[in-house]
């Protein structure tokens, strides 16, 4: 930051202070707003849902091997299993947009082509394993659900279509960057029980309390310590019988590397969106509820539409669309526009079609942004008439 | 010597610039560190998982930040 930037930033803070109108009463309610669902995260999300969900995010990018996937996205790779796994590898290869980049750019002109790639770019950050787990725990399993689902349908679908747009576009074939570097160092099952107890470990111990105490969810409530301490001591064990020291290290850096990295930016989103909309189900935040109710309520096309073009627009850090969105939905924002708005929001931002414009050309990124658009509007309807 | 680093900006490929420089400065070698952010030109040397470094032509570490053990390794 220029030392000009840094006195500019000062003189916006300090006008803030000064003229910020404290007395309002709704300006007091959302500064209190913004602290109450500081203190709802922090009781009810992070311990048993974010923690938990760090380590996976960790263990996954230190033990799956990301150049094994490589070789699904080759010139000679079978097309179909391309598509496929380029719609999965979300969850696998991308956290930052830094690193899909890259990745889209070699894909696109070096290996399977345009296709395969469009779906590697949009579902990188639409269905990484963090996004989806809180998506669940905060906005409901029907939600997280159906996001998981939209974004995996999506990716395919719009890179079959920009496949079939830009399909006269020369590429540089190159087979030896894709080449399956095999470098596994124990067996896949051991790999498939280490991360299915880590799962067990988040499921169970956030299983919520069921509103009537009857039946299988009950049953599961009432031991569901044991059964997360169980998978946890599992978890222990396997840890001390098949990882090395050094393994264990990286996968704690890594770790660690993710909650630096993602912990402030969502606290930040979830006091924003505390002052902004309040608390779900309150009309305390700066902006009342019947503008949003106007604007995305219900689940008509312009709803719709309009919470897709703002998703596309605007830059979410990692996870923040979670608490923003919440706090739209208590106040008044439809499901269909939701689920469009968690579709088209982390996938693209002004900043990244900035980005994206340079490495793709102008004439690809307008498709792209189109069809994500699109896409997303129809998800939101048919979402917003089934739910 | 030309060590090539590969990234297009991002803080892990700014974190891996710094500490070959370090690691430079401590062993007191002299090299000629090159940043190369440009996503084409990436691409086009044959890297995809940033941060990448390339050492005299030769890949040595691709998709992760290097660790100051490493980078004493590749300069040896």
């Amino acid at each position: 930051m220029s030392e000009r930037a840094k006195l500019f930033l000062m003189a916006a803070v300090f006008l803030v202070f000064y003229y910020a109108p404290f007395p309002h009463p709704r300006v007091q309610s959302a500064i209190l707003e913004a602290f109450w669902m500081l203190q709802d995260y922090a009781q009810r999300h992070v311990l048993f849902c974010l923690v938990p969900a760090f380590f996976i995010a960790g263990g996954i990018s230190v033990f799956v091997s990301q150049a094994s996937v490589m070789k699904y996205f080759g010139p000679k790779a079978d097309k179909l299993l391309s598509y496929g796994v380029a719609s999965v590898s979300g969850t696998i290869l991308a956290v930052c947009s830094c690193t899909v980049l890259p990745l889209y750019a070699g894909i696109s002109r070096r290996g399977a082509g345009i296709g395969p790639a469009v779906a590697f770019l949009y579902s990188g950050p639409a269905i990484n394993v963090l996004a989806i787990i809180l998506t669940g725990r905060v906005l409901g399993l029907e939600m997280g659900l159906a996001r998981a689902f939209g974004a995996v349908a999506f990716s395919i679908v719009i890179g079959l279509a920009m496949a079939s747009i830009f399909r006269h576009e020369g590429s540089v074939p190159d087979d030896s960057m894709f080449a399956a570097k095999d470098d596994t160092v124990r067996p896949l099952w051991k790999e498939v029980l280490y991360f299915f107890s880590m799962v067990c470990v988040l499921v169970f111990a956030a299983w919520g309390r069921p509103e009537q105490p009857v039946g299988f969810f009950d049953a599961v409530y009432r031991i569901h310590w044991w059964l997360a301490g169980a998978a946890l001591l599992a978890l222990l064990w396997m840890l001390s019988a098949w990882f090395t020291k050094d393994e264990l290290v990286s996968w704690k850096d890594s770790t660690w590397g993710f909650a630096k990295q993602i912990f402030p930016l969502l606290l930040a989103g979830v006091f924003a969106a505390g002052l902004l909309m309040g608390r779900p189900g309150l009309d305390n935040g700066l902006i009342p509820n019947r503008w949003v109710a106007l604007l995305v309520g219900g689940n008509s096309l312009w709803a719709n539409l309009f919470a897709s073009v703002a998703g596309a627009l605007m830059y979410f850090a990692t996870l923040t669309e979670i608490p923003i969105l919440q706090g739209l939905m208590g106040s008044g924002m439809g499901k269909g526009p939701a689920l469009a708005l968690l579709l088209a929001g982390p996938a693209l931002s002004l900043p990244s079609m900035i980005v994206l414009n340079k490495v793709m050309g102008t004439r690809k990124l307008l498709a792209y942004v189109g069809l994500v658009v699109f896409m997303s509007t129809l998800a939101g309807m048919i979402y917003g008439a089934l739910f | 010597m030309k060590i090539e680093v590969f990234g297009p900006g991002c803080p892990k490929c700014v974190n891996t610039e710094k500490a070959i420089k370090a690691v430079l400065a401590e062993l007191k070698l002299s090299a000629e560190v090159v940043k190369i952010t440009d996503i084409s030109a990436i691409v086009d040397r044959g890297v995809m998982f940033t941060p990448a470094v390339i050492i005299d032509g030769k890949k040595v570490c691709e998709g992760k930040v290097p660790t100051p053990e490493m980078i004493k390794g590749w300069l040896k």
